[in-house]
């Protein structure tokens, strides 16, 4: 009994949780370097052919002595085992390979790009949850025309594409207004209207799941109890609903984060900011596959360390939850 | 248990005073009147008990008493006022200065009524907060300390730091009434606060409302139950419909009921009545007169055994990684035409051993035999044909619904497919739904559109469909309120008789098995700890677990003394 007790004691601690959180994330990490490499072998066309003509500009055909150069440059003639082993290893040293039209290292380019993008879909994430919450206590389990009136807003804001928002708010805040500059640059008013264009849509979302959980919440019987306690109406949303109603928002966090940063790229664009989307888009139109490829592990980190985030977030709201 | 104490003073002034309360839901035209007109008055140290079924207004007049009756509810009263204080067209802090404060509130359930969220001592402890009760976390946490001491939750410091889902149902119960104690309100509310729990904690329950009203607290009790409130009550009030049907002295109304339907109620509790009685006044199979009072005497020991469970043994392994065992070398048998009823507390093994006796979970060890053949042993594509004659009813009829479907798809759907011919399915369906007493215009409505009673109806036309050797029937009253329970035992044990079908009864409710059952096995914690013959078993049971539990059992106390404390509590066994 004593070893069986030490034994769960021992599964249950943090820090084997955590460890174990670590490697079934480096298991993700391999199998996303695996399928990025396996993709480079599938895709159409001889792929010294493609380098040629991406680091050229041209669009001929290469002779086979050229052909012949570059396969041997980068190990394209020898067995595919052996070019997946010394992938691996690179990766495992950091090496994510060399644009091939840069003649850079993939890893140092994204570095460069990726800061804003990131910057960009956090904040959005964050302003998304202020207003979601933010409105949803006030407007949740109300039935008068404000609480209408932002639900429709919401709504509304759910299903509005973000890259047409963004135009509307560029063309409104910027281009008329003038509160806010046309292209943002990295200065902090630029990644205002980003944000907003990226936030609006899925405070929407968050809102409208936050607020179903809410209004079931606020007819629970504890809910009744903490009222007979003598709690306020606010009190009581506050204190109570609001941490319940949270859970299921939590949990969409981490795709949330996944959608906001694919959808950087594109607002990236609109608003010609920084960042990993003109990147990006330049590599897969020009067939850049190192970079491609890089963006994808580095992508698949992300998510790993993200859902890391949000298990932990969960466990702190809902200390039901047992680290498993 | 709580004998000679003091009197309450009977010339102390009214501390709550109803007059003419009514509560309605909606607006004008399609006003729903809930509540019609309920007086009465409380005095300290004196407990009202509302009775009444689910749906006669009971909790919503509670709820109107703390200004909590919902959104949508009207509520208008010629009097409703507190210690001199008009209640009526409260301001809404003024309210919240009251709750609580004056009066502490005792919702049903404990578990969906503690923040499953937050920890025991922090919920106990929020309305001394929110009334500015303490001034440091120190006097917070001794207090809440304190409550739990004074609720007779054991090692309170370990307690108030769980989560109300660690906690045992009683353990539970007892910190949401802590909770409401805390700010040692004048009135104490408490509706429904012994139902689904086990008797033993049930009894915990009743003492400490009791030592409540010791305290010289004011108590209104809500139940359905007057087994339940018989102990504790000085005056009662029956509702049905929104309507006071009678009120009164506690002695005199349990003694010498006038009105017919608190006659009912108290009927209809089956504590202390000998076994097969019926407790409904309705007869409900109608079809096919059955055969008046057969009893069927031959020797049980000559009847074929149906079932026959050797040595199960059933482990789980919990969310911490530890094997729990949940039935422990667990042996019976079912003999044809007979009820064997399994009683336990929760956690005790009972549903377990249900869900391998119906070949939904293995046993680890140890097999069933179904009619002298093995079942637990076969291969479910071996068992499926012979699934039909083991039919099962649960606790909650609606989970076990399709929603979507109507009541004649739920029934027919479980006929036997030898029944072919269309005309004659619906000629069978027909037959069932007579059979258990409901009307044929129900089987186009869904299941969300019948009440509690009837559901647990179509889910035994649906079990005994298939013209099954056994049913199984897991706690299949103890949702129901006790009149309906009562016309649910009375219809299984007719159909019983009627259709010859043998029961697996398993409760919590000692006086239910004891009202339908012909064995009682008594398992705890996995184990089979006395068995026999019914009546052998409550006159006279072996293990000292046995004797907890029947002692624990509410039963009606209808020696009041008139205008005396309502709380005699019958020593040992009816």
């Amino acid at each position: 009994m004593m070893g069986s007790d030490a034994v769960k004691i021992v599964a249950h601690h943090p820090i084997v949780w955590f460890t174990r959180r670590i490697f079934s994330g480096v298991v993700v990490v391999w199998a996303a370097a695996t399928f990025a490499f396996l993709i480079q072998c599938v895709l159409p066309g001889d792929r010294a052919q493609i380098i040629i003509n991406a680091t050229s500009g041209n669009v001929g055909l290469a002779s086979s002595a050229e052909l012949a150069a570059i396969n041997a440059k980068y190990g394209f003639d020898q067995p595919l085992a052996i070019q997946y082993g010394k992938y691996i290893l690179r990766i495992l040293h950091g090496d994510l390979g060399e644009s091939y039209q840069q003649h850079r290292p993939v890893a140092g380019i994204i570095a460069e790009q990726i800061g804003p993008t990131i910057i960009l879909a956090v904040t959005a994430l964050l302003l998304a949850w202020i207003i979601a919450i933010l409105t949803t206590l006030f407007i949740a389990g109300r039935d008068n025309m404000w609480a209408k009136l932002l639900n429709d807003t919401q709504v509304f804001f759910a299903t509005a594409p973000p890259y047409w928002l963004a135009t509307i708010l560029l063309v409104v805040f910027a281009v008329k207004l003038r509160i806010f500059p046309v292209i943002g640059g990295s200065s902090p008013a630029g990644l205002i209207l980003p944000t907003l264009a990226l936030a609006l849509e899925l405070s929407g979302f968050f809102g409208q799941v936050v607020q179903n959980e809410f209004t079931r919440v606020l007819e629970q019987p504890f809910v009744a109890s903490a009222r007979a306690r003598g709690m306020s109406d606010f009190g009581v949303r506050l204190r109570h609903v609001l941490r319940h109603a949270a859970l299921p928002g939590i949990t969409l966090s981490g795709w949330a984060l996944g959608k906001l940063l694919s959808g950087a790229i594109l607002i990236e664009v609109v608003f010609a900011r920084q960042g990993l989307g003109g990147v990006l888009v330049a590599a897969t139109s020009s067939r850049d596959v190192p970079i491609v490829s890089g963006a994808v592990l580095i992508s698949a980190g992300l998510f790993v360390l993200v859902s890391l985030i949000v298990d932990l977030t969960y466990r702190l709201v809902d200390p039901r939850i047992k680290l498993t | 248990m709580s004998q000679g104490r003091p009197q309450p003073v009977p010339q102390q002034p009214d501390l709550l005073t109803v007059d003419s309360l009514r509560v309605s839901f909606g607006r004008a035209i399609d006003e729903k009147p809930v509540v019609r007109s309920i007086s009465f008055s409380l005095r300290p140290g004196r407990c009202l008990a509302i009775v009444g079924e689910s749906g006669s207004g009971k909790s919503v007049t509670a709820r109107a008493l703390i200004g909590l009756a919902g959104r949508y509810a009207n509520v208008h009263a010629r009097q409703l006022s507190f210690d001199g204080t008009n209640l009526m067209g409260l301001s809404d802090r003024a309210w919240r200065g009251i709750r609580g404060n004056e009066i502490g509130f005792v919702l049903q359930d404990a578990l969906v009524s503690l923040d499953p969220l937050r920890r025991i001592g922090k919920e106990i402890g929020e309305g001394l907060l929110l009334h500015g009760a303490v001034s440091s976390r120190e006097e917070l946490a001794q207090r809440v300390i304190a409550l739990l001491k004074l609720v007779g939750v054991p090692d309170p410091e370990t307690k108030a730091k769980q989560l109300p889902h660690q906690l045992s149902g009683g353990q539970r119960q007892r910190a949401l009434i802590a909770s409401a104690l805390a700010l040692d309100p004048r009135i104490l509310i408490a509706d429904e606060p012994t139902t689904a729990l086990d008797v033993t904690a049930q009894a915990h329950v009743l003492s400490l409302l009791e030592e409540t009203k010791t305290r010289g607290k004011a108590l209104i009790l809500i139940s359905h139950d007057l087994a339940v409130v018989s102990r504790v009550a000085d005056e009662i009030l029956v509702m049905r419909e929104g309507e006071v049907v009678e009120r009164g002295n506690a002695g005199q109304i349990l003694k010498d009921p006038e009105h017919p339907y608190t006659k009912q109620l108290l009927d209809a509790v089956p504590s202390g009545r000998p076994r097969g009685s019926r407790l409904s006044p309705s007869t409900i199979v109608r079809s096919p007169a059955r055969q008046t009072q057969p009893e069927v005497q031959s020797p049980p020991k000559s009847r074929p055994i149906l079932l026959e469970a050797t040595s199960l043994v059933k482990r789980f392994k919990g969310p911490d990684g530890t094997l729990r065992t949940a039935v422990d070398g667990v042996s019976f048998e079912l003999r044809s035409g007979e009820t064997l009823g399994i009683v336990g507390e929760s956690g005790s093994g009972k549903s377990t051993m249900a869900r391998m006796v119906l070949a939904l979970e293995e046993p680890d060890e140890g097999a069933v035999q179904f009619a002298g053949r093995p079942w637990t042993a076969l291969a479910e594509r071996e068992r499926r044909a012979r699934r039909r004659s083991l039919s099962m009813i649960y606790q909650d009829p609606l989970g076990s619904f399709d929603p979507r479907w109507t009541v004649g798809r739920i029934i027919s759907d479980s006929l036997s497919s030898d029944v072919e011919i269309r005309r004659k399915r619906q000629e069978r369906v027909i037959e069932l739904i007579d059979l258990v007493g409901l009307s044929q215009a129900l089987l186009d409505r869904r299941p969300l559109e019948l009440s509690g009673g009837q559901r647990q109806r179509v889910a035994i036309a649906r079990a005994i469909a298939p013209n099954p050797a056994v049913i199984v029937c897991d706690e299949p009253v103890s949702a129901l309120d006790v009149s309906i329970q009562a016309q649910v035992l009375d219809l299984l044990g007719d159909l019983k008789e009627h259709v010859g079908v043998s029961y697996l009864f398993i409760s919590h409710d000692l006086s239910v098995v004891r009202q339908i059952s012909d064995r009682v096995i008594v398992m705890r914690r996995g184990r089979i700890v006395d068995s026999g013959a019914t009546e052998e078993i409550f006159r006279n049971p072996e293990s000292e677990y046995t004797k907890s539990l029947i002692a624990a059992m509410p039963r009606l106390v209808r020696d009041h003394q008139i205008g005396h404390s309502a709380t005699i509590l019958e020593e040992g066994i009816a």
